[in-house]
Formats: C-alpha cells, sequence, structure tokens
C-alpha cells in the first residue's frame, strides 16, 4: 500500500486501474478511427455532394413569355418588364418578433396588410423551401428606391425584374386570349405544364393555355455560390433563358374589334366569325368581357369574385363556346338539311302554312300571327314559316325512329364539343325522347313523356335545345361548304421573335356528311332570299349592303317572362360564302332588331366595307 | 530530502542535456508542441475570413496563447508538485471562488457568464479549475488514503467534486462540469476506491442523467436549459431539427465526410470556408482538419493525441508517490475527456457538450491551462526520473 506516500514500485493494483485507463483509451481510439474511415473513405462522395448542395444555388431567371399576335401580325398580347419585391429567407431575422416588425414595415411601405404578407410568403416558403417568395409582383419606382436606400431595415427584402403579361386591347378578345397565373400543383403534376416551374406563371384560359408549351420559353438560371447565411459569394455559371415563341393567331384584331363593339355596351351574348372552308376563327367574343391585365399579377380575390359573379353577368365565361341557348329559327337550317336528306321533302315540295298548326290539340302558331299560305323550303326560310317547319318536325317524329332532326343536328355538330383549341367548350343538348326519359327517370326533367310537341319544338329551335355560337357557326359552315364539318380553331403557327416560321398548325382534321348540292343551294338560296328579297326576314337590315349575304333570323324564347334571345346567322359572300357569322344577344329581342345589325356591322369590317361605322339599321321582322 | 539528488543527476551522463528542455519528457513535450502548430496552421486557413479586415486575427492570438502556454508548462514543469499537497485548501478555495466570481460579474456571452474580463484576454475560470480540483482532490485522497474504503470517504470525495461541478454547470457550462466529474471518477479509480462504491456511483449518475433528460422535463421543472437538453440529444438524431442543433452536427458530419482520404485543401474546404460549419476555430476545429486534410490529417492529429495519452499514462505509473501519481491520473482523465468526447461529437458519436478539443480548439483559457497541466506532468516526470537516477547511484555505490 501507499503507506507514507511513498511508492517504490508500482502496485499491481495500480497497474491493473492503468491498464483499464489504457485500454478504454484504445478502445476510443479504434471507435473514432473506424468511424472516420466510414465518413471519410467510405462515405465520402456521398458528403462531397452534401457539401456542394450546401453552397451552389441555381437562381431562376424567368424567360419572357412569347408574344401573341393576329394574322396580320399585329401584336395582341406581349409582356412589360416590372419590378416585384421578393422575400430571401436566409437572410431574413431569425426572430418572429423581428419578422412581424419586418412585415409590418413592408407593408406600410406597399400598401398590404403584414398578416396578409406573412401567410403569403410562408406559403410559398412552404412550396418551395430555399426560393424567394414574392410579396408583390409590380411595385413603383419611387417604392423601390425607398426600398434600397434603407435597405438596412428591409433584411432579406429583394428587388428583382420580372416579365409581366399585357394586354394592350384590354377588355378586346380576352376570351381569345385567356389569362396567365401561378402555376398549381395538380398543374405541376400533370403532363400539360411539362417543364414549368414552382412558381412559373403559365396560361390559365384561352390560347394561352392551350399554347402554352409554346408561349412559355424555358427558364434559365444562374449558379452561384452562397455561404451559410445565404450570401453570393461567386457566380459560377449561368443557363442563359429561352424566351417562349410567338404565336400568330388566325383571328383579325379589325374584326375582332369591331364585333365585339358591335355586340354593344353592357349586352350579354357572343359572337363567331370563321372560315366556312378550312374553320379559321377570325373573331370570337362574349360580352360582357373582362380585363385580362388584372390576372397578370396575382389577382385580387374582389376582383375574381366581380367578373364570375352571375349578376354581373359572369364576365369571364366565354358565351361563344360555353353558353347553352335554343337557338331559336336559326336552327331551321338543321331541320331543313334533316328533312331534305331524310327524304321528307325536296326543294320545291309545296307545304301549306295556314298561320297555325294543331297537334293533338295544341296549337302551334307562326310568330307574330303570319299565314304564309302555300309555299316550298326556300321560301319558308326566307320568311321564317314556322308551320312549315312545325309539320317537318311533326312528320320527323313520325318517320322510322323518329330522331331524323337529332341525328342531323349532332352531325352537323350541335350538341357536341367542336374541338376547338380552347378550353372550357360545353357540348350543350339536342333533346330527344331517350333524354327526356333518361331525365325524368333522374328526377331532373318535368316528368312529361316525350311527345310529337318536343320534336316540333325542336324544328324551330326552341324548347331543350342547348346550342352556343360556335356550333351554329360548324353547322351552317358545313352546309355552305357542301358538307364538311370543320374543326374550328385559332391558333395558326409557331414563330420566332422575327416573324419566321417554326411550326405550322395545319387546318384540323374535318368530318365529312353527304349534303346533296341541290339541297345546299335550296337552303342558300333560301337564306339569299331571307336577307335580300321583299319580306325576307332580314331583307332590311341588309338593305344597301355590298356584300351578297345569306343570312337567318333567329328569336329564342326563354319563358318565365325574361326577354326572347336574338340570334343571327349569316353565310357571304352568297353563293360561294367564305365566312360564317354568328351573333347572339341574351336579352336583344328578335333577331332582326339586335342581332342582324351586329352581323352587318362585322360583315362589313371582315369585308373592309366603308362607312358603316354610322349607319343604324334595325330590322322590322318579328318573325321568331 | 528530494532536492538534493535533483542536482546530483544534473551531473549524470542524462542529464547532460541541461536548461531549458533538461529533464523533460520529449514525446510529451512533442505531442504538446505539435497539437499547437497544428492548431496555428488550420486557424490560418479557417478564419482568414471570420474577422473582417484581420485575417490573422485568431492566428496571432492562438500563437501567443501558445507561447505563453509552453513558458507555463516549462515554469510549471520545475514546480515541485508534492508542496502543493500542502495547500490543498487554499487551492479549493480559490477554485470555488474564481467560479463564484464569475457567476456574480462574468461577462455573458450568447447566455452563459463563464469569463471575467482582463486587461489582455478573457480569463475562464471553469478552465482553470479543472487543474485546481486536480490538485486539490488528489491530495485530499491521499490525506485519506488508509480510509479509501469507507463509505463516508467517497461521499466526501463527491461531495467536494459536486460543489464546483455544480456551479459551473449553473455558469451555464456544462462541458466543464463534466470534465470535473469525469477527473473526479479516474482519481477515485486510480487511488483505488472500491469496486462496489464505483458501481454505486456509476448508477447513481446514469440515474440522474435520466431524471435530467427526460423524467424532470415532462414534469416541467428544468435542470438544464432546453438548448442544453437538444445537444445533448441531438447526436441520437441529428436530422430531426437541421435548423438547430441536430444542423451543427450534420454540418460537421459532412464537413468531415467531404475530406475524403486526403482532403480538400484549405481553398477547396467549402464548409468551413463559407460558414456552414458553425464554431471552426473552438469547438468544431477537427472537423476543420478532417474537411481540409481528410482522413490523413484527422490521422496526424489523433496520433498526436494517441502520443499525448500515452505519454501520460506512463508518467502515471512511473511517479515517484502517490500524489504524482494522482495528478497525472487526473491531467490524463482531463485530456481524455477532452479529446474523445469533441472529436466524438464533430463526428457524432457523443453528445455536444461544449468542450474544447485540448490545444487544438481556439482559446487562452482553455490552451494555457492545458499547458499548465502538461507541466504538472513534466513535473511529476522529471521528478520521478531523478528519484530513480539517485536510486541507481545508491545502489551502484553501495
Amino acid at each position: 500500500m501507499y503507506l507514507d506516500n511513498r511508492r517504490p514500485t508500482i502496485t499491481p493494483q495500480l497497474a491493473f486501474r492503468v491498464a483499464i485507463i489504457g485500454g478504454v483509451a484504445l478502445l476510443m481510439f479504434s471507435v473514432i478511427f473506424f468511424r472516420l474511415w466510414y465518413l471519410q473513405v467510405l462515405s465520402g462522395d456521398r458528403y462531397v455532394a452534401e457539401a456542394n448542395d450546401n453552397r451552389v444555388r441555381d437562381i431562376k431567371v424567368q424567360a419572357p413569355r412569347g408574344q401573341i399576335v393576329d394574322r396580320e401580325g399585329r401584336m395582341l398580347v406581349d409582356n412589360r418588364t416590372a419590378l416585384a419585391v421578393k422575400i430571401t429567407p436566409a437572410e431574413l431575422p431569425k426572430e418572429v418578433a423581428a419578422q412581424n416588425d419586418l412585415y409590418t414595415r413592408l407593408g406600410q411601405v406597399l400598401g398590404r396588410s403584414p398578416r396578409r404578407i406573412r401567410d403569403d410568403v410562408g406559403e410559398q416558403l412552404a412550396a418551395v423551401p430555399f426560393s424567394t417568395a414574392t410579396v408583390k409582383q409590380d411595385v413603383d419606382l419611387p417604392v423601390v428606391q425607398y426600398l434600397m436606400e434603407n435597405g438596412d431595415d428591409f433584411p432579406g427584402v429583394t428587388v428583382e425584374r420580372v416579365f409581366l403579361r399585357r394586354y394592350p386591347y384590354d377588355e378586346v378578345g380576352a376570351h381569345l386570349f385567356g389569362t396567365v397565373g401561378e402555376i398549381n400543383e395538380e398543374q405541376l403534376d400533370g403532363k400539360d405544364y411539362r417543364g414549368a416551374e414552382q412558381g412559373d406563371r403559365v396560361g390559365q384560359s384561352g390560347v394561352e393555355a392551350t399554347y402554352d408549351r409554346y408561349l412559355r420559353g424555358r427558364n434559365g438560371a444562374t449558379r452561384v455560390q452562397v455561404d451559410a447565411m445565404g450570401t453570393l459569394t461567386g457566380s459560377l455559371s449561368a443557363k442563359q433563358p429561352r424566351a417562349g415563341r410567338q404565336l400568330r393567331l388566325g383571328v383579325d384584331l379589325d374584326v375582332q374589334r369591331t364585333a365585339q363593339e358591335a355586340l354593344g355596351e353592357g349586352r350579354r351574348g357572343a359572337f363567331v366569325v370563321m372560315d366556312v372552308k378550312d374553320g379559321e376563327v377570325r373573331a370570337l367574343g362574349s360580352t360582357p368581357s373582362f380585363d385580362p391585365n388584372l390576372f397578370t399579377k396575382t389577382i385580387k380575390q374582389s376582383d375574381y369574385d366581380r367578373l364570375s359573379d352571375p349578376i354581373n353577368g359572369n364576365p369571364l365565361s366565354n358565351r361563344a363556346i360555353q353558353g347553352l341557348y335554343p337557338s331559336g329559327s336559326t336552327f331551321k337550317l338543321i331541320t331543313a338539311t334533316a328533312g331534305l336528306e331524310g327524304g321528307l321533302i325536296d326543294p320545291s315540295t309545296p307545304v301549306s302554312d295556314p298561320g297555325s298548326l294543331n297537334v293533338g290539340g295544341t296549337v302551334f302558331k307562326n310568330a307574330g300571327d303570319a299565314v304564309n299560305g302555300v309555299l316550298a323550303l326556300p321560301q319558308a326560310l326566307s320568311v321564317s314559316s314556322d308551320v312549315f317547319f312545325y309539320k317537318l318536325g311533326l312528320e320527323a317524329n313520325g318517320e322510322g325512329d323518329g330522331l331524323g332532326i337529332q341525328r342531323w343536328a349532332r352531325r352537323l355538330g350541335i350538341g357536341r364539343k367542336s374541338g376547338i383549341d380552347l378550353p372550357g367548350e360545353l357540348p350543350g343538348l339536342v333533346p330527344s325522347p331517350k333524354w327526356r326519359a333518361k331525365a325524368n327517370r333522374e328526377g331532373i326533367g318535368d316528368g312529361r313523356p316525350w311527345s310529337a310537341g318536343d320534336n316540333i319544338n325542336l324544328s324551330v329551335g326552341q324548347g331543350d335545345l342547348q346550342t352556343n355560337p360556335l356550333q351554329m357557326a360548324v353547322a351552317y359552315a358545313a352546309v355552305a361548304n357542301g358538307g364538311r364539318v370543320v374543326t374550328p380553331h385559332i391558333g395558326k403557327r409557331v414563330e420566332d421573335g422575327d416573324g419566321r416560321v417554326l411550326q405550322e398548325f395545319p387546318a384540323p382534321a374535318r368530318r365529312r356528311v353527304d349534303v346533296e348540292p341541290e339541297h345546299r343551294d335550296a337552303i342558300l338560296s333560301g337564306l339569299r332570299q331571307a336577307a335580300s328579297s321583299p319580306g325576307g326576314t332580314s331583307a332590311d337590315v341588309f338593305k344597301d349592303f355590298p356584300i351578297p349575304v345569306a343570312g337567318k333570323t333567329g328569336t329564342a324564347e326563354k319563358g318565365l317572362g325574361r326577354p326572347d334571345q336574338s340570334w343571327y346567322m349569316a353565310l357571304a359572300p352568297y353563293p360561294n360564302p367564305r365566312y360564317v357569322v354568328a351573333v347572339t344577344d341574351e336579352a336583344g329581342g328578335f333577331g332582326a332588331e339586335t342581332a342582324a345589325p351586329a352581323a352587318r356591322r362585322i360583315l362589313a369590317s371582315l369585308f373592309d366595307v366603308r362607312g358603316e361605322e354610322k349607319k343604324v339599321v334595325k330590322g322590322d321582322s318579328r318573325t321568331f | 530530502m528530494y532536492a538534493s539528488p535533483v542536482k546530483q543527476a544534473s551531473s549524470d551522463a542524462r542529464g547532460t542535456r541541461a536548461g531549458l528542455i533538461g529533464g523533460l519528457d520529449l514525446g510529451l513535450l512533442a505531442a504538446a508542441l505539435g497539437l499547437i502548430t497544428v492548431s496555428v496552421y488550420i486557424l490560418t486557413m479557417a478564419t482568414q475570413d471570420d474577422v473582417p479586415g484581420s485575417p490573422l486575427y485568431y492566428v496571432v492570438r492562438q500563437a501567443i496563447y501558445g507561447v505563453v502556454g509552453v513558458g507555463l508548462m516549462l515554469g510549471a514543469s520545475r514546480i515541485d508538485v508534492s508542496r502543493l499537497r500542502e495547500h490543498q485548501r487554499a487551492i479549493y478555495a480559490a477554485m470555488i471562488g474564481s467560479i463564484l466570481v464569475v457567476l456574480l460579474v462574468g461577462v455573458a456571452a450568447r447566455g452563459s457568464r463563464r469569463w471575467i474580463e482582463l486587461p489582455f484576454f478573457r480569463f475562464q475560470p471553469s478552465e482553470l479549475g479543472k487543474v485546481l480540483l486536480i490538485l486539490a482532490l488528489s491530495a485530499f485522497i491521499v490525506d485519506r488514503v488508509r480510509r479509501l474504503g469507507d463509505r463516508a470517504t467517497t461521499g466526501h470525495i463527491v461531495v467536494l467534486a459536486l460543489v464546483p461541478a455544480l456551479l459551473v454547470i449553473a455558469e451555464p457550462d456544462l462541458g466543464s462540469g463534466l470534465v470535473y466529474l469525469a477527473i473526479t471518477a479516474v482519481l477515485m479509480f486510480v487511488a483505488g476506491t472500491k469496486w462496489t462504491h464505483l458501481a454505486a456511483l456509476g448508477g447513481m449518475a446514469a440515474a440522474s442523467a435520466v431524471i435530467v433528460l427526460l423524467a424532470l422535463p415532462t414534469v416541467g421543472v428544468e435542470v438544464l436549459k432546453p438548448y442544453q437538453v437538444d445537444r445533448l440529444t441531438a447526436f441520437v438524431n441529428p436530422t430531426s431539427d437541421p435548423q438547430e442543433q441536430g444542423y451543427q452536427l450534420q454540418q460537421s458530419i459532412t464537413a468531415i465526410g467531404a475530406g475524403q482520404k486526403t482532403g480538400r485543401g484549405p481553398e477547396g474546404a467549402t464548409q468551413t470556408r463559407l460558414d456552414f460549419l458553425p464554431e471552426h476555430h473552438t469547438d468544431f476545429v477537427f472537423s476543420v482538419v478532417g474537411e481540409q486534410f481528410g482522413f490523413l490529417g484527422a490521422g496526424l492529429v489523433l496520433s498526436l493525441y494517441a502520443l499525448l495519452l500515452w505519454r501520460a499514462l506512463r508518467i502515471l505509473t512511473s511517479a515517484k508517490n502517490l500524489y504524482g501519481a494522482l495528478v497525472a491520473g487526473g491531467v490524463t482523465a482531463m485530456l481524455m475527456f477532452q479529446v474523445f468526447v469533441n472529436i466524438g461529437m464533430t463526428i457524432g458519436i457523443m453528445p455536444i457538450t461544449g468542450v474544447p478539443l485540448p490545444l487544438m480548439s481556439y482559446g487562452g483559457s482553455s490552451v494555457l491551462v492545458t499547458f499548465l497541466a502538461i507541466g504538472l506532468l513534466q513535473s511529476v516526470s522529471a521528478q520521478a526520473r531523478s528519484t530513480e537516477l539517485a536510486r541507481t547511484r545508491e545502489l551502484s555505490a553501495a
């Protein structure tokens, strides 16, 4: 033992205990050694990659979206540069209180509520951690200067130059062009927006959406080195952004603008102007319209609510492709085709029109109590005899399966999507016994079984029919061009910035239906008489018009005390029409009253007829 | 009684290298000088961007601490360690006093009071306390060596150690507190405390760890600050909270791993240079070595520590009396605990406790105290040799 605090030689006990300490040391050294071996030699590559991940950041360089031009190359949609205020999360103060102070200061400068800024930033950073979050898209220069000069008070706040979509004609063509907006989760996962990244603004409606992959371009990136605080310490490489392609539309800006004016301020309606041979759309629109510029930054909820409120006429809806309307007498073209092709009549079959038709106790009368006497098809179209077509409807209901008119309606494109290159098209409805039975079964019908009266109503475009101006335009074009049912289209080609063609969109496939040339001629001559002969329903509207027009008025009864819907379908120039014009006004009254005069103005613009702007024309026809 | 053999030793053949390093343990000296040199070199690379406009801020200071430290070591090696035994009460009182002073008037930094501001540097009493505890507690144990088997003695020792340890933990400086406990455990172990006592103490330590870390926080009593608990438990699952303590750990592991076999060099060591690795000049300096010089560099530093600890243990076994042996054992415990806990922390196998890496981490108090401790080892070593020489001389004369 250690007596006297002397230890001449080391005791066995001490030797043993020191050996244990040495053993522990040895054990620890080997644990560290093997751990280092594992980290540095075996997994080194992984950690090199992690270290590089740490320091390398890709900063997105936004690619400007491609322009949209009309058929003449006139610019319809382009971009402007704006200054956006963004938040870089790594440079934000760490404490929540300091962050809230920052948001309060920022809110005062930008005129936004601090809570909204915080929620907004939080949402964006939750979606893409470590990226920047946009606080406000379009900030005035003085505000930006203030932020820069007082940078110390705004840690983590940066200003970036961004491209914002610009629609210089505001409400003109809004439904055609559509809107852009930030890409959502679903779109990121889907195929339509392949290559788009979180935070990109992509087309959300109109051709902006349909042709997004051409318009969008490819974002560039600057690869930089950052330190732990996220501060830039040098740039490593850069990938240039590639601007989006220019999209040329078949649309004619003048016609589009005139048509929108012709429909008139405060009206609810729609129009379509289309090439009858290949389905190229020259103009298409819906009123009330909206200003797509509202969507270039994130749209305010109040604006969005206003634009989708039915009380305001739901300006965001595109009535030309989403309307669900009875078409009134403009449907008679389809009934006539069905009657002729189904062998119920031929062009010269005389039919007596005593002013009314009694079917099982129900009396169907002509509009305005007219009595037209005996007439053949062309004249029946010209004066818009209802009884003539009632009889065809009645006959068709008893002939074969009773679906002659329905079949021809569908063949000509009524009650089905046209396939136009715009999103959101609605198919509509051609009423039939089968449909009515199903509706009754599901409790959405009125419980009445299908009757001859239903078919009689359909024959003149009243009742349960739901169609829209685009479908009607396709049907009229098909008859006018001798039986080719076209697919309407707006996009013409993709070009580079200098207008050189990169990709031409060929006219989409057309369906053929068999319409005898003499039947077509008879129908067209009837429509021509309607717009030119004394007694023709729109003859007074097109008096003195230098271009020979064939056209049909329509007045759809909507019941329940609501005003009648005015329709006009025009084909010009007669006898070999190039264009079809469809116009409807939900509360326009008789076809000759509002829709036909609007069609005249549209046709004048289409054919460059001068001096039309000042003319006030209004038809007198009181036919349906 | 001890003085004359030393004088005789100097005329011996082995004593002809008189002067500054005469009689020193050369392995121990080489390890200490090697480590402080590596430290200065590493800091040159790692801290050049840390203080704007002053790339050598830490380097110059660490070099000065090194030079002063070496002087301190040489001075301490000339002391007769046994004499210090007589002053055990004064030493213990000085330790407790300085810790109390820091608690009362110390400089606060990042939520803890650990320093006393001196004209030239910030003095950290908890560092010096490590050496003072070794000296005082060893003396106490030597006094009671005959009653070492009594429970009362063991309890007395534990109380003497717990007082400064708990005071230091209250600063809060958890790392130093744990070093005190490790020193105490090794002193008792070396002195020959019964296995049953050691086992009972180990059990109590484990139980209190469970209570402090798990039981008390769940009932709302915080013995440790929440951040300390986070740090202690972060290494179990470093990815669970990458923003806080787990972040440091992950960055450290990434830095070391990225060093691969031969390192990324000072320029390519982005973890260090771009500040992803926090505290890279203090607690995580080993990670810098690992990143810049890879497995090779880390291996070299480990070898220097192995040399240091081997020499320390060797001196422990050769000490001429129990007090010298215990002092050597305490210094060994202090170095060993800090080396393993610090390096273990940087590679993710030990909790984050804020223990500096001896002679490598930047810091005046730590460097000076470590050199002082090594100086004491040298003194123990020198006495052992002179006694040995005297004995062989007597034997040969007889």
